[in-house]
C-alpha cells in the first residue's frame, strides 16, 4: 500500500517537472522574437515624439479616422499611453472619431507584434485578426461617437 | 547534411531572424543618431524590467496549464464544444490579463495546441484593450459616458471578431477541401 502511495507521489512529481520544463522550453523558443519586439518598441519610444503624431492629422474627420486607426496600428505600448496621447490629441483639436479609432487600434492591432503573433499563432490567424481589428477600430469609433451624440 | 539537421538550422534561423533584423536596425540607426539609439536601448531595458514579473507569471501559468489542462478539459471549456461559456471565459480572461499582449502568445499557443478555438483566442486578445486599472485615466481624459460606451462596445466587438474569424477560417477550409 505504502509503496503504491510513494510511486504515485513520485510519478506526480515527475509530471510536475515535465510540465514546467516543457513550459520553459516552449517559452525559450519564443524568447528571441519577444526580445526583438521589445527592442523595436524601444526604438519607437525614442524616435517618435507626440508632436510627430499630432502633426499627422489633417482636420478632415473621415481622413483623420482612417489615420487614427493606422497610427494606432503602427504605434504600440501600454494602453495607458494611448489614453494620454489620445487625450492630448483631443485637446489639440483632433476629432473624437479619430481619437477613438486611434485608441481602439492601439491595443487590438499590432504591426510591431505581427511577426511574433504569426510565428506563434500562425500567419493566417495573425493577418486575419489584425485586419479585422483594424476595420473594427473604425466601426468602434463610429458606434461610440454616434451613441455619445444620442445619449448626451 | 541530413534532413533533420537542415530542419534544425531552418528553425533556428526562423527563430532569430527577427531579432537579427532589429539588431541590424539598431546598428544602422546608431550611425544616424547615437543618442536616440542609446535612449532606445535604455527604454527597451526598462520595458524588459517592467514585463519580467508578467513573463514569470506566464511561464508559471504555462507549467500549470501543462499539468492540469488536458486536451479534453480545454476542449470542454474553450474548444469546439464550449458554447456560450467559452465566450464568457475568453472575455473575462482577456480583461483580467495583465502586461503586454505578446507575453501571452506562448500560453495561447499552448492552449491552441490543446484544442482552444481560434475565435476564443481572438476574443481574448481583443479584450486586452479593456484594462480596468487604467480606466480612471481614461475617465479623466474622456469622461464616464465615453468610457462606459467604449468598453461595452469593445466587449461586443471582441465576440463579433471571434465569430467572424471562425467563419472566415471555415470558408477558407471548405474552399481548400473543394479545390482538392
Amino acid at each position: 500500500m505504502e509503496i503504491n502511495m510513494e510511486s504515485k507521489k513520485k510519478s506526480r512529481g515527475n509530471r510536475i517537472v515535465a510540465s514546467f520544463s516543457s513550459a520553459i522550453k516552449n517559452f525559450c523558443s519564443i524568447l528571441p522574437v519577444l526580445l526583438g519586439i521589445v527592442f523595436l518598441l524601444g526604438l519607437f519610444k525614442s524616435y517618435i515624439s507626440q508632436q510627430m503624431i499630432t502633426s499627422v492629422f489633417t482636420g478632415e474627420v473621415f481622413k483623420d479616422t482612417i489615420l487614427g486607426s493606422t497610427l494606432g496600428s503602427i504605434l504600440a505600448g501600454s494602453p495607458i499611453t494611448s489614453y494620454i496621447i489620445g487625450g492630448e490629441l483631443l485637446k489639440d483639436g483632433v476629432s473624437l472619431l479619430a481619437v477613438t479609432a486611434f485608441i481602439g487600434a492601439w491595443v487590438t492591432v499590432g504591426i510591431v507584434q505581427l511577426p511574433a503573433e504569426a510565428a506563434v499563432l500562425g500567419k493566417k490567424f495573425a493577418i486575419t485578426r489584425n485586419l479585422l481589428s483594424f476595420l473594427f477600430s473604425m466601426i468602434l469609433a463610429i458606434m461610440t461617437f454616434v451613441t455619445l451624440e444620442v445619449v448626451t | 547534411m541530413n534532413v533533420e539537421k537542415q530542419k534544425k538550422i531552418k528553425t533556428i534561423y526562423r527563430r532569430f531572424s527577427f531579432l537579427i533584423f532589429v539588431i541590424i536596425l539598431y546598428v544602422v540607426l546608431f550611425f544616424f543618431d547615437a543618442g536616440k539609439t542609446y535612449n532606445a536601448i535604455h527604454a527597451s531595458v526598462n520595458i524588459i524590467i517592467q514585463i519580467l514579473p508578467v513573463l514569470v507569471l506566464v511561464i508559471f501559468l504555462m507549467g500549470v496549464s501543462n499539468y492540469f489542462l488536458k486536451p479534453k478539459i480545454v476542449s470542454k471549456y474553450l474548444g469546439a464544444e464550449s458554447g456560450v461559456k467559452g465566450w464568457f471565459i475568453a472575455v473575462f480572461l482577456g480583461i483580467l490579463s495583465h502586461g503586454s499582449i505578446y507575453v501571452w502568445y506562448p500560453l495561447l499557443k499552448e492552449l491552441q495546441d490543446h484544442g482552444m478555438r481560434v475565435g476564443l483566442i481572438a476574443t481574448f486578445l481583443y479584450n486586452r484593450a479593456v484594462k480596468i486599472p487604467f480606466l480612471p485615466i481614461m475617465i479623466y481624459y474622456f469622461g464616464v459616458a465615453f468610457v462606459v460606451i467604449l468598453t461595452l462596445y469593445m466587449i461586443i466587438i471582441s465576440v463579433a471578431e471571434g465569430k467572424l474569424i471562425e467563419t472566415i477560417f471555415y470558408i477558407l477550409e471548405r474552399r481548400s477541401v473543394n479545390n482538392v
